[in-house]
């Protein structure tokens, strides 16, 4: 891989090449442009001085420094994929956070921010021509964990990649749903894809269930049968994606095909 | 921050010591044997440092302290590591 002009070591596999993600590195990101994404939270759009691209379902970490030195710095899920130095992020206000408040209430157009990445090269999805694995690919998202889902959708439909798709999306109200409109494009591409949404504090006035959390049942009647041996992506609060992944495990499908990404409190 | 996260937050903090993406890493548990990716490693983050436990025997892994200047790094729990390129 010679994103960042490095060359690929002496005796590396040709496979290096295509499976390899770009280094990680810090860049000044300038922002392009934000907008409510849900009442609680704003999608933002960066334009990221030399970012070398990434792969769906990777990360970066945001440094804010105070005027005092003081630093904070947290990890969002990237919303994007590809070569583009075009980053979109959306971020979920915390009550109590100390980074995301400033990011979704007081970014404007033309600040400034330091980001690191692209990181991580587990939570990743890679469109079957690359990655040789045609297995169907089953996304299970709690709340804003639907991020990093959506670029691997997104990715899939760009691809007009043939892989079935499915997605789970848990969300408290129909206000809440990230990429509403972007969804019902991506299920209306030529790329497979159905969306299952659970609500669980507001159902839609005609939903057919009434709000509440995702029980085993309703994760069983929803995603891919083990028995089709899917690859399963699982992101949202750390108590959301271990319920989920002991069912999963429960529900017969093998350990290590289910992947999964946590995020924290503050 | 409240509970645990898990290995793919140490992506960015061990960017800087790591030629290689620690992430998808594989890493062997020295107190129960276990080889897992350190994705799936249990992360705890607090001011003080982060500690990285086993996601099957919860034993420590790893310890990262990083002041900014300096940063610190055991890894007495894990007894070897593959990398994938």
């Amino acid at each position: 891989m010679s994103a960042d002009g490095i060359a690929a070591p002496p005796g590396a596999s040709p496979l290096a090449a295509i499976r390899a993600v770009p280094r990680a590195g810090w860049h000044v990101a300038t922002v392009a442009a934000t907008h409510r994404e849900t009442p609680n939270a704003s999608r933002i759009e960066l334009d990221v001085d030399g970012w070398p691209g990434n792969a769906a379902g990777q990360h970066l970490d945001v440094r804010l420094t105070a005027p005092d030195a003081y630093t904070a710095t947290r990890s969002y899920s990237i919303a994007s994929s590809g070569d583009s130095t075009r980053v979109v992020l959306a971020v979920d206000k915390l009550p109590d956070g100390e980074v995301s408040p400033f990011l979704v209430d007081d970014l404007r157009a033309g600040d400034q921010l330091e980001v690191h990445g692209p990181l991580g090269a587990f939570f990743v999805w890679r469109p079957a021509v690359e990655s040789g694995d045609d297995r169907p690919v089953q996304l299970i998202a709690g709340g804003s964990g639907v991020v990093p889902l959506y670029a691997m959708a997104h990715a899939h439909a760009d691809a007009s990649d043939p892989t079935p798709f499915r997605l789970l999306y848990s969300v408290r109200t129909p206000r809440d749903v990230y990429f509403a409109d972007e969804w019902r494009a991506l299920a209306a591409a030529s790329a497979p894809l159905q969306v299952d949404l659970v609500y669980t504090r507001q159902a839609p006035d005609d939903w057919p269930a009434p709000p509440g959390r995702i029980t085993r049942e309703a994760l069983e009647a929803a995603v891919i049968p083990a028995a089709e041996r899917p690859r399963v992506y699982v992101c949202g609060s750390t108590g959301f994606v271990e319920r989920v992944a002991d069912w999963l495990v429960g529900l017969g499908h093998a350990p290590g095909d289910i992947r999964t990404e946590r995020y924290g409190g503050t | 921050m409240t509970g645990h996260l898990d290995g793919n937050a140490l992506a960015g903090p061990l960017a800087d010591f790591f030629s290689f993406d620690i992430t998808t890493t594989t890493g062997r548990c020295n107190a129960c044997g276990t080889v897992a990716e350190f994705a799936r490693a249990m992360v705890y983050m607090s001011g003080a440092g982060t500690v990285v436990r086993c996601a099957t025997c919860d034993h420590v892994l790893a310890v990262l302290v990083d002041t900014g200047e300096r940063a610190w790094i055991d890894l007495a729990g894990v007894s070897a590591i593959e990398v994938r390129r």
